[in-house]
């Protein structure tokens, strides 16, 4: 099945979302959509799954015209979305999940469980989607969920499949065996669009590839002639330089010792086992691994949120094992959480009130006890200007900033303020190229005046882009170290080193 | 597997040890003494098909013997620290410690178990279908206070339309009315996005206004109509001669037997149908059954509609079904009861009707033992049964998951 979008244009009020769109999709091939965060991306997808319907221009499957006036007509014509938010019924079976909206059912309404089971057994087969039609969707890893989401599609005879943002949420593990699942949807003939804003990934997996920038379709290509650089600057609208500029690199004293440190999960399991590691005044540490080895636990005890269960945590000297958060604060320890929007900021707060989350006490802003909004308004603007994080104001609440301004709000808040280490989790997780590369800057430039910066990330490319020391964390321990200003670091020793392997 | 979970379990079993042990003593201690001679349990009436003797129990030793129980009950979940038995335990332990309540009440004189169990019945049908719309509507995600106000719709109406019309016109406008006011509630929250508390309690301030003004106005002047015939008892044949069960389950009138049907009707509807899998869907995660071309906003309506109709029959109960007259405020609060019925029973129509048997057995009992002129005061024998079921709850049901939107208007993008 072909599909078309025709000059797709589409309009929320007097905001132009997607702008004389024209794109192909044919079965058997794969299309890679790249875009940064808010460039139209989802919007453009949802048209064609009919969740909106477009404010000009046509859809046209097969020679065509066709109107979808809601999601159901879309998938009656063929058309299914994996949402970049996984729309499951967490308290679901697989199966109902599956058949939910088209369930096969018998006299009285009854619904007919069993041929539900019967079918995804047949999908998972077919396609080669491991997974337990009776299970309850929440007790299902990520990675499986997703293989729920993709049956749930092929279940509903869906001939072009739409996938928002599919590796954003899972493992680099995860990501090959998805890849693997995405060849063979398409060998089976069908239609596959893969929308992302990760450029070795449109690269890999892409037969041909669509760019799409402020609402347009900027330009196309085959991924074999294509470079990241090519894409990187037909995404963003200017040459972007990937190589991160540093100081030479010139460590200094230790400013963080841990030693020994053991932390446990909520649950009681082993989390951080015995683990040391110092980091030096003007040096990257990357904490590389997969997620869920330890790093979140790490960060947070290195930040004061989770007390350790044995181990000591010296800062220049000081023990602050037992260090409240704020204490940490005021010594000079800038804390980036993983999850920016459930432990970074409030969304529902305006970004002026957000900016002084940490300091609104101080006698900077306070006075006898009341806040003085007039300092905390115009430090809240130069900070916005210094960081540029873009918000039509600093009255706008911070829930409604793109990841990366939001992003770029906790860093104002953390390093706009004299520093001696910076805790970082995830610092770019989700973002766009540009508000990575910004970060990163912000981040060296931290280093280069003498702080100690500690990034933890699952993301390879970035701690191997970043770092002067690579530390890879697996089942709460260190386990391999590289020092890339003495000798190259190959990529698969580190992913070796990363599931676990000796080195 | 868990150190820390491991841990909060332990303890909990030990409180749970000792409040049995504690709860023996206190009835060793405080009813044995009193408990001179046998309670009698009245099981049959001698004009019954099958003649039952009565059931005679020796007030004194079975008090002993169930304190015994009590205190080895608390003494194993003190010890061994199984939490696994834990609840069921304080289930057993709170069930014969009201058995031994009874008896010592009992003692020295005579008793309709039967009866009692049958009036359990009756006063639970109206908590039961309270209960059972709050179901239909929350597992659609809308919170339904307004529950009460349409029970007391209910009752207004069948006692108005029953006067002039007969009872089964005063029952087809209870049920319709009751509908009425679910689409209004429905109007309120799916379409116009008012708080759902709100629109429920403005539907419950409405009409315990409306129909107060009119009972106090009109029905005093014209007392025919608030004069409804009242529903009989239907002895189902065969089943009815049964002893105990007979009397108590197929010995009553329409809204008993509406109540039990209804309960199994809405789980057949909401967990072995299509559109219950759709209408769970829309409770738990609106926007993933919308992208699966599922109509949130039409389920929420139909559901929450078909509540008031569930409700509405229910308030007819309390006219069609028992007095036949409506009085102001008549309801009492029941839906809220119904609500609190609906949670204990884990959102699950049968949990609710089993919910709403506990309230009801508590009620009648405490209306029983006030006829039994026992030395506490009637306060105090109102008010325990229902500390008696927040414990059961509370211990035995433990922490029920509501629907995951519950409470939350769904916008479409």
């Amino acid at each position: 099945m072909q599909v078309e979008l025709k000059n797709i244009t589409k309009r929320f009020g007097s905001v132009v979302a997607n702008k004389g769109v024209n794109l192909t999709i044919r079965p058997g091939e794969v299309l890679g959509l790249l875009g940064e965060n808010g460039a139209g991306k989802s919007t453009l997808m949802n048209v064609l799954c009919g969740l909106y319907s477009p404010t000009e221009g046509e859809i046209v499957v097969d020679g065509t015209p066709v109107r979808f006036d809601g999601p159901g007509d879309a998938i009656r014509a063929g058309i299914g979305m994996v949402h970049q938010h996984f729309m499951l019924i967490p308290v679901f079976t697989v199966a109902e999940n599956v058949v939910l909206g088209v369930e096969p059912v018998g006299r009285f309404d009854h619904l007919d469980l069993e041929k539900a089971r019967a079918q995804v057994r047949r999908l998972s087969e077919e396609y080669g989607l491991a997974v337990d039609a009776d299970a309850l969707v929440e007790t299902l890893p990520v990675g499986v969920q997703q293989r729920v989401e993709i049956i749930k599609v092929l279940f509903r005879e869906a001939d072009v499949l739409i996938l928002d943002e599919p590796t954003a949420v899972l493992t680099p593990q995860e990501v090959d065996e998805f890849f693997q699942i995405v060849r063979s949807l398409c060998d089976a003939g069908k239609a596959i669009v893969f929308i992302t804003h990760k450029l070795n990934e449109i690269l890999e997996i892409s037969d041909r590839i669509s760019v799409i920038r402020r609402g347009e379709i900027v330009g196309s290509g085959d991924p074999k002639k294509l470079t990241r650089p090519d894409l990187a600057e037909m995404m963003v609208g200017h040459p972007v330089d990937f190589n991160v500029e540093r100081a030479p690199f010139d460590p200094g004293e230790v400013i963080l010792d841990v030693s020994d440190l053991t932390v446990l999960h909520d649950d009681g399991a082993v989390a951080v086992d015995h683990l040391s590691l110092q980091i030096r005044s003007g040096e990257v540490v990357g904490i590389a691994g997969v997620q869920g080895n330890g790093q979140s636990a790490l960060i947070e005890t290195l930040a004061g949120l989770r007390p350790p269960a044995g181990g000591k945590v010296l800062f220049e000297g000081a023990d602050i094992t037992t260090a409240s958060p704020r204490a940490r604060h005021r010594m000079g320890i800038a804390h980036i959480p993983e999850d920016r929007q459930a432990a970074g900021l409030i969304g529902s707060f305006t970004v002026a009130e957000n900016m002084v989350l940490d300091s609104y006490y101080s006698a900077r802003f306070s006075n006898r006890g009341s806040i003085d909004w007039g300092r905390v308004n115009a430090a809240a603007t130069t900070a916005t200007q210094d960081y540029d994080v873009r918000t039509p104001s600093i009255h706008a609440t911070a829930g409604h900033l793109s990841g990366g301004n939001q992003q770029k709000l906790i860093v104002a808040r953390e390093l706009s303020r004299d520093t001696r280490l910076v805790i970082a989790g995830q610092p770019t997780r989700g973002l766009d190229v540009g508000s990575i590369a910004y970060i990163h800057a912000r981040l060296m430039a931290a280093r280069d005046e003498g702080d100690g910066i500690l990034i933890v990330s699952s993301e390879l490319d970035e701690i191997l882009s970043v770092s002067d020391r690579i530390l890879v964390m697996f089942k709460g321990r260190i386990v391999a170290e590289y020092e890339p200003n003495k000798a190259p670091v190959d990529k698969g020793t580190i992913g070796l080193a990363m599931a676990g392997a000796a080195p | 597997m868990t150190v820390l979970l491991d841990k909060a379990r332990q303890r909990q079993t030990r409180v749970t040890g000792v409040a049995l042990i504690a709860l023996g003593v206190l009835i060793a201690v405080f009813f044995a003494p009193d408990a001179t001679g046998s309670a009698t349990f009245r099981l049959s009436r001698p004009t019954d098909v099958w003649p039952v003797p009565n059931l005679v129990v020796p007030g004194g030793p079975f008090i002993y013997v169930v304190s015994a129980l009590l205190a080895f009950l608390g003494a194993r979940q003190f010890l061994s620290g199984a939490a696994k038995w834990s609840a069921l335990s304080l289930g057993i332990g709170l069930a014969i410690a009201v058995a031994a309540f009874l008896v010592w009440a009992t003692a020295g004189k005579s008793f309709s178990l039967t009866g009692m169990l049958q009036a359990s019945i009756v006063r639970a049908v109206p908590i039961a279908l309270g209960g059972l719309a709050g179901v239909l509507s929350e597992r659609v995600a809308v919170v339904n206070i307004g529950i009460e106000g349409m029970l007391l719709a209910g009752a207004f109406t069948g006692a108005l339309v029953g006067s002039l019309a007969g009872g089964v016109a005063g029952l087809a406008a209870a049920v319709a009315v009751g509908g009425v006011f679910g689409f209004v509630l429905a109007a309120l929250v799916v379409t116009y996005r008012m708080d759902q508390i709100i629109a429920g309690v403005f539907i419950n301030l409405f009409v315990l206004g409306l129909t107060s003004y009119i009972s106090s106005q009109v029905f005093q002047e014209y007392r025919a109509l608030n004069n409804a015939p009242v529903f009989r008892t239907i002895e189902v044949p065969f089943l009815s001669d049964i002893p105990v069960i007979g009397p108590v389950f197929f010995n009553q009138n329409i809204f008993v037997y509406g109540a039990f049907i209804l309960a199994g009707l809405a789980t057949y509807y909401l967990f072995h149908t299509r559109h219950g899998l759709r209408a769970r869907a829309v409770g738990e995660h609106p926007r993933a059954a919308d992208t699966l071309g599922i109509n949130v906003y039409r389920t929420r309506y139909i559901n929450v509609t078909v509540a008031g109709m569930v409700a509405g029959f229910g308030g007819a109960w309390f006219t069609l079904g028992s007095v036949g007259r409506f009085d102001e405020g008549m309801t009492g609060g029941r839906g809220y009861i119904g609500l609190a019925a609906m949670i204990f029973g884990r959102w699950h129509p049968v949990g609710a009707l089993l919910a709403a048997l506990v309230f009801g057995f508590a009620d009648s009992l405490q209306q029983k033992l006030a006829l039994l002129r026992t030395p506490i005061p009637s306060e105090f024998l109102a008010m325990a049964p229902y500390v008696a079921t927040i414990v059961v709850v509370a211990g035995v049901v433990g922490r029920a998951r509501a629907p995951a939107a519950d409470g939350k208007p769904y916008v479409k993008e």
